[in-house]
């Protein structure tokens, strides 16, 4: 899932002066299960700035709203027409979802109530870990399932650098080192060997270093597209 | 006489069976070349080449390319050290290209201190910085090789001319996973390294038997080992490095030798600042000696950490001087 943290309530005060109207819209996904930007965080939002609103006499209405998902048109297609009745859409849902929301709203900023942070899992209550970097090109049958290019400080693909000290990274005791888990879990699988082997320069394109990606199901985009045409 | 693929003066002294002897120079935070032309001329003919080091703890200095270039000028042979944290693989290939254009023949692949190690004490370095790692260590390795052996840059492009590097990665064998450091080295040999440079070493006996398995994977018959040694300055130096340095650890005896300098010294500072350093070059001379005598070690890399002049009274108590000098150079 995709991970966020609130943004500091003073940024986001900062960010809605000067508007009249403002929607705290979250989504009920991912970031609702990291307690940053569902429904509930959307209302507690709404609720403290119309609290700070009335402490510095400023004149503005904060509501609050949440769909389903805001990466899909279809859950918030059904209420589009009221999110683009406010000033301002501070929205409480990944940076997938601001951007996704600001190309179909029309003339209405969509501004972000939170900082994305990575694609991460849940350990256990209140933890949240990053797992994955997206990188378009997935290396983990070789890493015995632990990711180098998400876990790893430096990234690196043919083993641990100097810094590693008692199983922990040199950036910090509360980082684990992903080298350090690769060779005991390689070890617990039998596959140690595996990493014996020299993993050649990546090719990056295929992460953001390419570019904006797109992936288009020709199969699935032409049966939607004679839909239409029907 | 073996072919040398670089010619450079350190690769010489291997080829030759002598010990070889690196230094290490630490550009400054400064536009301004004295400190490197200083210790250029501190270090020279006391080492067979010295590293010169790329940022080092991510904090901006005088580039080592031209830090390099500087200590080459003054008579002192450069092992120009690059880190894969700064540069993707079109600006180490262009830096390779610029070195080798300007006369420099040694080049140490490192991963590099994280960015994060630059905001310490006084200094505030550059955290916030973006790092790159586009290639790790065994990749870059890889790449120089490919330069120099095929005249191919990494990409394929063939280059007019190849630059001749001898080339050198370092080695912590005493880090964790302590098991698996042996593979790691071999696959930087296995990449291409003509030489490897080791973390400083004072546990000597679990070097040696980390150097035995490297040499049962057949790590030295392709490689020459320069042991590291960082010449302790106080008690309280190794105290540090053993708890705070990855892939250090010091045993207790030399610790508590040093302990015992100290206090020789009673109350007077000036004095056990100089017996701790008195105390810091015999035991980096016994250090050295030990090291020397493991299978498959051809030298050391003795670095003394903005203590350039230490260089002199350990290398020749070590019976390393003079260091050896080749007719036709």
């Amino acid at each position: 899932m995709i991970v966020g943290t609130q943004k500091p309530f003073p940024e986001i005060w900062e960010m809605v002066q000067g508007f009249k109207r403002v929607l705290v819209f979250g989504c009920n996904t991912c970031v609702a299960i990291c307690h940053a930007g569902g429904g509930k965080e959307a209302e507690i939002l709404a609720t403290m700035l119309r609290m700070k609103a009335a402490e510095e006499g400023v004149a503005i209405e904060v509501k609050d709203l949440a769909v389903q998902r805001h990466c899909e048109p279809e859950y918030f297609d059904q209420v589009i027409e009221e999110v683009r009745g406010y000033d301002l859409v501070l929205s409480a849902a990944c940076g997938v979802g601001v951007n996704f929301l600001t190309q179909r709203i029309g003339n209405v900023p969509v501004y972000p109530a939170i900082n994305t942070s990575f694609y991460g899992a849940v350990p256990k209550a209140g933890v949240f870990v990053e797992l994955c970097a997206g990188c378009g090109n997935c290396v983990l049958h070789l890493t015995g399932g632990i990711c180098p290019i998400a876990r790893c400080s430096k990234s690196l693909m043919n083993g641990p650098c100097g810094g590693t000290d008692k199983g922990k990274c040199e950036v910090s005791k509360d980082i684990d080192c992903a080298w350090y888990l690769i060779v005991e879990r390689m070890k617990e699988l039998g596959t140690l060997a595996k990493l014996s082997e020299i993993q050649p320069p990546r090719n990056w394109a295929t992460a953001r270093d390419g570019g904006p990606k797109r992936i288009v199901l020709e199969h699935i985009a032409e049966e939607e597209a004679a839909e239409v045409k029907k | 006489m073996t072919t040398m693929k670089s010619g450079s003066n350190l690769e010489r002294v291997i080829a030759s069976g002598q010990p070889a002897v690196t230094g290490e120079l630490g550009p400054p935070m400064s536009a301004d070349p004295a400190e490197v032309v200083h210790k250029a001329h501190v270090l020279k003919g006391f080492c067979d080449a010295a590293n010169i080091t790329d940022c080092q703890t991510a904090i901006v200095r005088i580039s080592s390319v031209a830090a390099a270039v500087i200590a080459q000028r003054e008579g002192l042979e450069p092992v120009m050290q690059m880190t894969c944290r700064d540069r993707n693989r079109i600006a180490m290939q262009a830096d390779l290209l610029g070195a080798a254009a300007l006369g420099v023949k040694n080049c140490l692949c490192i991963a590099g201190d994280h960015q994060s190690f630059g905001k310490a004490g006084k200094l505030n370095g550059h955290p916030g910085a973006k790092n790159v790692y586009d290639v790790d260590t065994t990749q870059l390795v890889g790449i120089l090789k490919k330069m120099r052996d095929e005249g191919l840059q990494q990409g394929g492009d063939k280059l007019q001319v190849a630059p001749k590097f001898h080339i050198g990665a370092s080695w912590t064998p005493l880090g964790d996973p302590l098991d698996f450091r042996p593979v790691n080295l071999k696959k930087k040999v296995d990449a291409g390294a003509d030489f490897i440079q080791t973390q400083g070493i004072y546990d000597v006996e679990l070097f040696r038997s980390q150097m035995k398995k490297a040499a049962d994977l057949g790590c030295f018959e392709r490689t020459a080992m320069l042991a590291g040694i960082i010449v302790p300055k106080s008690a309280m130096m190794l105290k540090y490095m053993d708890s705070s340095v990855s892939g250090i650890t010091v045993p207790p005896a030399l610790i508590a030798r040093m302990a015992k300098a100290k206090e020789a010294a009673g109350d007077d500072k000036k004095k056990m600042k100089e017996l701790q350093e008195a105390e810091g070059i015999k035991i980096a001379i016994e250090l050295i000696k030990q090291v020397l005598d493991i299978p498959g070690v051809k030298g050391v890399h003795v670095m003394a950490i903005e203590w350039e002049s230490a260089l002199e009274p350990i290398v020749k108590g070590a019976g390393l001087y003079p260091r050896p000098t080749f007719a036709d150079a």
